[in-house]
């Protein structure tokens, strides 16, 4: 533990010098991952390697298994009708099997995206490393805790190790001072960020963000804000653990019970950044400023207000010419019109960054006695069997279905095309997840507008994009 | 595990123009269904590849020379996005040896080491001469070498610049570190033996 006198340091620091176990031949660290978090599609090979290789896993305890990015989310029994998918989920069952890795399979009733079932279960806590294959592995940071998205060698690595080799990150300090408008969202807030630092801004950092809107925040809205942190090149994002952080984990499945329950809090408590700790950059962002964002482009950081107009080439500075002219041209938008009025085909509620039980209280609060528009499939896809039992208990399914939306299993859906769930063709889609880039949601032409879950709803009920303020009188 | 030293790179290159290529389109994710890496080398960029009826494209990955080649040169910030392993694997399973870019996402950059598989940039300037040459004489040799940091290009030489620990490891034959992290096992027991949450 930490010492009084000694230079006050970052949460960041703190948790790096708690798993630091030594400096590597290269220069990086070999860092102790307490938490590994595994799903079907990039653990496969790292098991194959570890076989090949004829290693174990190290503390097999030390990691949780899920299934998320390749579930039907219409299709509740197996075989999957895809046999490439039904093959996935059977591999990764032998392997949890093999290794006595815990896996929350669809039979448990608490399997779904690996970023959501963490902190339902308690696993992700404040202090501790966590790894996964797979970048929004950043929105763990919610909780105070080191997140690190990592590829298919360096689950290998922490599968034998329990370790991987990294480089120190630098930290740059983003606070958000003053009150969000009504009708302004935690992912306007991340789109706001990306879109003023940049989709590379964050190379080379680790994002702590801060200040009165974050403190209000709940741990569901810091989710939605670390899980984008990726989308701005900072490899983790993170919030200092509060009481709102312990509340949330208290009684939950994995969390400290009894009086390991206070040794936790007082533990957690010390992780929180000292007042004058070094930080290699501080940002400041007004809450006043941020808007119901959209993006335009392909990439998250091509992001508007909702009444702002769409980019021209000639408007951008000469190193994005370019890139302004392909985005536009994918996405067969006019440049110096309104976004606003965009009219849309398809609507996507879900994902890792806003498919929790608030995301679907707050539509709901609005959806209520409204219809889809007819010309728009809309879909509606809780993160996990647990955000989907909780909405049923509240008759949210019931709601949104009477709304016109398809009310789906849990799982990634249209977030990616790795089943069923695609755009097809050149359609549109409001989406509430995390990337619009070419082809992501599975059809090569397909275009992307990204947006919180209220735009998205407001978007199905009109049939074209629109400020969620004007469409429901907020 | 002794692994190759990575130090002198020679071939040609093929050019995917564009800044922020992201690895949806390196590699699109219906083509991630597998468990096992073999045979994505094929599906390598194949959104751009192919046409809507699966016709192969004009692109310059499907030119003949393509096979041959072991650079693949692209804009700034390439990689970004999804931390697929995917990505890097059907780069170097289509055969590319080097990726030269203005810059690289980082998981992206980190995943290509740990393949052998060098990434390095260049200034904007030295990029778009380089590009040029390419264009010019598409069979153009480059030649890189880790050692001095330069690469050789039709009687030119680039500086190039690459992070000093992945540059360490490639030449030194370090590039995959799960021999050196298997060496510390018993610490790594004793540092968790002191972090409670680990249950050691
Ligand atoms: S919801 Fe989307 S971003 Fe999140 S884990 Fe699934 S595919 Fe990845």
């Amino acid at each position: 533990m930490n010492t009084t006198t000694a230079k006050p340091k970052s949460l960041f620091q703190k948790v790096w010098d708690a798993h630091a176990i030594r400096k590597l031949a290269s220069g990086q660290t070999q860092l102790l991952i307490g938490t590994h978090l595994i799903h079907e599609v990039t653990s496969p090979q790292a098991f194959g390697m570890l076989r090949d290789l004829g290693l174990k896993v190290l503390m097999p305890h030390r990691t949780f298994a899920t299934v998320d990015h390749i579930v039907p989310t219409d299709q509740m029994f197996e075989p999957f009708a895809d046999p490439l998918a039904d093959a996935m989920i059977k591999e990764l069952r032998r392997n949890c099997a093999e290794f006595g890795i815990t896996f929350f399979d669809r039979s448990t009733g608490h399997q779904g995206i690996v970023h959501i079932v963490g902190p339902e279960q308690g696993i992700t806590q404040p202090g501790t490393t966590i790894a996964c294959g797979d970048s929004h592995t950043s929105t763990h940071g919610a909780f105070g805790a080191i997140a690190f998205g990592i590829g298919t060698s360096q689950v290998r690595d922490v599968l034998a190790t329990q370790t991987m080799a990294l480089g120190e990150l630098k930290v740059r300090r983003i606070n958000v001072e003053g009150k969000l408008e009504t009708g302004v969202y935690a992912k306007d807030v991340i789109l706001h960020i990306i879109r003023k630092l940049g989709v590379n801004g964050g190379t080379g950092y680790a994002y702590e963000y801060g200040g009165p809107v974050f403190d209000s925040f709940s741990l569901e809205e810091r989710m939605t804000v670390c899980n984008m942190s990726i989308e701005g090149g900072a490899r983790v994002g993170y919030v200092n653990p509060d009481q709102k952080t312990f509340d949330y984990l208290k009684g939950r499945p994995f969390a400290p019970k009894g009086s390991a329950w206070e040794d936790a809090v007082v533990r957690w408590t010390s992780f929180r950044s000292e007042p004058g700790c070094h930080y290699d950059d501080v940002v400041t962002f007004d809450a006043a400023e941020v808007e119901p964002t959209v993006t335009w482009g392909i990439n998250p950081g091509q992001a508007i207000s909702i009444n702002e107009r769409i980019p021209t080439v000639e408007d951008a500075p000469e190193e994005e010419k370019a890139s302004v002219a392909e985005a536009l041209a994918h996405m067969k938008l006019t440049p110096g019109a309104a976004i606003k009025g965009t009219p849309v085909n398809v609507a996507f509620l879900g994902s890792c960054t806003n498919g929790r039980l608030s995301d679907f209280v707050e539509v709901a609060k609005f959806l209520k006695g409204r219809k889809v528009a007819p010309n728009v499939r809309a879909i509606a896809v809780p993160g996990s069997q647990g955000v989907a039992k909780l909405c049923s208990e509240m008759g949210l399914d019931k709601l949104f279905e009477e709304a016109g939306f398809e009310w789906r299993g849990a799982g990634c859906s249209m977030c990616l095309a790795m089943n069923p769930d695609k755009l097809v063709g050149d359609e549109v889609c409001a989406s509430s997840s995390n990337r619009n880039f070419k082809g992501r949601q599975g059809s090569p032409n397909g275009r992307t507008i990204l947006m919180s879950p209220v735009m998205v709803a407001a978007a199905a009920v009109t049939g074209v994009v629109s400020d969620a303020r004007e469409v429901f009188g907020t | 595990m002794p692994l190759e030293k990575i130090t002198k790179i020679v071939g040609s290159a093929i050019i995917i123009p564009g800044d922020d290529i992201d690895t949806d389109r390196i590699i699109p994710a219906r083509f991630m269904k597998c468990v096992t890496f073999d045979g994505l080398g094929e599906f390598l960029f194949y959104d751009v590849r192919h046409n809507e009826t699966g016709e192969p494209t004009d692109h310059p990955l499907n030119r003949p020379e393509a096979k041959e080649a072991k650079f693949l040169i692209s804009g700034n910030n390439f990689g970004c996005g999804s931390s697929r392993e995917h990505a890097p694997q059907a780069i170097y399973r289509f055969g590319f040896r080097a990726v030269i870019a203005g810059g690289f996402a980082e998981i992206f950059f980190g995943n290509a080491t740990t393949l052998g598989m060098p990434c390095i940039s260049l200034s904007r300037s030295d990029l778009v001469d380089l590009q040029k040459t390419i264009h010019a004489e598409p069979s153009t040799k480059l030649e890189l070498d880790l050692a001095s940091k330069t690469l050789a290009v039709a009687g030119k030489s680039y500086a190039v610049q690459i992070r000093e620990s992945a540059r360490d490891a490639l030449i030194n034959g370090r590039w995959d570190a799960i021999g050196e992290l298997l060496d510390a096992l018993p610490k790594v027991r004793e540092t968790a033996s002191r972090l409670p949450y680990m249950n050691v």
